[in-house]
């Protein structure tokens, strides 16, 4: 798992914080972008800037083979990802079988193009809880401020202070060991560092005239909030929930080694190089190649990411 | 100087506080007590689970239970594991010194490649070695460290030789899971090593240094380097936790001692004090190593007051 790149509790300043993202937020607010002229040359700035990065337009090819190969999974390969077949055990990578197969004879290939639904699936999953429920705490934190500020801030601050996996570790024991509760210890574990980004970006933005505007004009809280704060907040949440999808495989493929996840005979990438490691001396492939699914999809979305945080605003450099 | 080292202290005491609390609740509050976890395996009768239940002290209301927890913890006391009958924390803290040599060895790992990829990427800024040590450090990064150390057993333990399979005796033991662990940190490292000194190089005094005839080594080992150690450091502080954290699955990979592998054991055991005990002790100990970075950074940076 790659360390998380937030500070923890004790580190930054919060008014530091703040002020960078003042910036950001600044950058980012255009009074008139509910204009949907606006929109469309801000789609086509942040186009005209992705397209530039080479490395994120490699990214995108390779999300999209990988993500197209895992859709039409049967038409890939014309074995099943259970389907055991004792005549080929442990038969080396050849023509046959592309990445050999395992003790059973089921074919690796087949395995790790299936695995990749769950994989990638249940990264998503756990992206989509940690960024909802991030940004819906950073949100209402920001935005009433006082005691409530407080108590959330503080409880991401503690859960912020623990190592990721470990946290999440922690949450599966207590939920007892399955994909699900994976899912959602991952997905709690990474909320914090939406709720610091969103909550500072509130804070700076919620005192600029058109919100102010808006309250005249008898708007609501739900309405402020959703309709002329939450905009603000997308660019760094897509970039955060792009790197996070990354992390978030990566540490659902560890918990699942470890055991606490996928139970057999599923084909989840984890699960499926723990299977290859009681066999690497005789069959190295059992374990290489859904490492390799792995490492290819948590680069192609790093590229990714990489290019959105520089396309929609290079000052969220050094801080997603 | 006195205010900020008992202001950040007492900072880190109250996150202490909170972690273990969260620790406590999570454990406690989520379906499943002590008592069901412990006992799932067993299939005990549903009076032997009302008295273990008693005993534990399980019955009384949650606020009794963390009071006492708190009582207890703060006196060291953490339980007593279920199947060694050992107090928990002795038996943690036996495992902790392989637990904190694999982290440290693991960011020598992260810090010597990353500060050499990055720094040598930041001087040939745009040329090829720019671009080769940048995929080199996002490749380090997308990789499972799990992985890796598997990969490494396989070429240098079981076909070279070179390394021992597993174990924790010597200090021989700890490179090839020092290397698993570090080199997704290098990756990181790199990357931020670069940018840090891109930074610093298109500073007016580098610039100045140049005007005046500095030779370009001096440049980037005097004037350059210094400066851009400074936001690598504080990384390299969060990041020792977190090493922690991913030492607990680079010690199972290869049957190391340490933390890691006492609690993944407890934890299929169903050993919940040893579970709560070494998650509580791992995640104070990064709390720690937080506030000594804290600390430390402005004896580095003279431009940190501690107003």
């Amino acid at each position: 798992m790659p360390p998380a790149h937030t500070p923890p509790a004790l580190t930054p300043p919060r008014s530091e914080a703040g002020y960078h993202m003042a910036d950001l937020a600044q950058a980012t607010t255009d009074p008139n972008a509910a204009a949907s002229g606006a929109y469309r040359t801000r789609g086509q700035m942040f186009w005209r800037e992705f397209r530039r990065n080479r490395g994120a337009l490699v990214g995108t090819a390779m999300l999209t083979i990988l993500v197209g190969m895992v859709v039409f999974a049967p038409f890939v390969t014309r074995y099943g990802p259970i389907d055991p077949n004792y005549g080929a055990r442990f038969a080396p990578p050849s023509t046959e079988h592309w990445f050999g197969t395992d003790r059973t004879g089921r074919d690796i290939f087949t395995r790790v193009v299936y695995g990749g639904r769950i994989s990638l699936l249940v990264g998503l999953v756990a992206v989509g809880i940690s960024a909802s429920f991030g940004t819906l705490l950073g949100l209402v934190s920001g935005f009433y401020g006082g005691w409530l500020d407080n108590v959330i801030m503080r409880f991401m601050d503690f859960v912020l202070a623990m190592p990721g996996i470990l946290l999440a570790i922690t949450i599966v024991f207590a939920l007892g060991p399955s994909l699900t509760n994976v899912m959602i210890a991952v997905g709690i574990a990474s909320m914090p560092q939406y709720a610091r980004v969103v909550r500072a970006s509130v804070l700076s933005t919620k005192q600029l005239p058109y919100v102010e505007a808006a309250r005249a004009n008898g708007a609501g809280d739900a309405s402020v909030m959703g309709r002329h704060i939450l905009p603000n907040v997308f660019a760094p949440v897509l970039v955060l929930a792009t790197l996070g999808l990354g992390s978030a495989v990566l540490s659902v493929a560890a918990l699942s080694f470890l055991g606490l996840g996928a139970a057999p005979p599923t084909p989840e990438w984890g699960l499926l190089i723990s299977d290859g490691r009681g066999v690497l001396r005789r069959s190295w492939w059992v374990a290489t190649f859904p490492g390799l699914a792995i490492m290819v999809t948590v680069l192609a979305v790093n590229l990714i990411g990489d290019g959105l945080r520089d396309a929609m605003d290079p000052r969220l450099r050094g801080q997603v | 100087m006195i205010g900020y080292i008992v202001n950040r202290t007492l900072a880190a005491v109250v996150v202490v506080f909170g972690v273990s609390s969260l620790v406590f609740f999570m454990l406690h509050l989520l379906p499943g007590d002590a008592v069901t976890i412990m006992l799932s395996e067993f299939g005990a009768s549903a009076r032997e689970e009302a008295e273990l239940r008693e005993q534990l002290g399980l019955n009384d209301p949650i606020l009794v239970q963390y009071s006492r927890f708190l009582v207890n913890a703060v006196q060291g006391d953490f339980g007593t594991s279920l199947f060694s009958r050992r107090p928990v924390l002795p038996q943690i803290f036996e495992q902790l010194p392989k637990t904190i040599e694999l982290a440290v060895a693991a960011t020598l790992v992260g810090v010597l490649f990353g500060a050499f990829f990055g720094i040598s990427a930041a001087i040939r800024r745009n040329t090829w070695w720019d671009s080769i040590s940048m995929i080199i450090s996002l490749l380090a990064l997308s990789m499972p460290n799990f992985w890796l150390g598997l990969i490494f057993i396989f070429v240098f333990a079981l076909n070279l030789g070179w390394f021992p399979v597993q174990g924790s005796d010597t200090l021989w033991h700890v490179v090839l899971p020092a290397l698993a662990l570090g080199l997704s940190f290098a990756g990181l490292l790199a990357r931020l090593f670069r940018s840090a000194m891109l930074e610093v190089l298109g500073q007016d005094y580098v610039r100045t240094a140049r005007a005046k005839g500095v030779a370009e080594r001096s440049v980037i080992n005097r004037h350059a380097l210094k400066n851009a150690l400074i936001p690598v450091i504080t990384v390299v502080g969060i990041n020792f936790g977190f090493l922690l954290g991913g030492s607990v699955i680079i010690e199972i990979v290869f049957a190391r001692q340490g933390i890691g592998d006492v609690i993944i054991k407890a934890i299929f055991a169903h050993d919940f004090y040893l579970v709560q005990g070494g998650i509580i002790v791992t995640a104070v100990l990064f709390v720690l190593v937080n506030l000594i970075v804290d600390l430390t950074y402005g004896l580095i940076d003279p431009r940190i007051s501690y107003a």
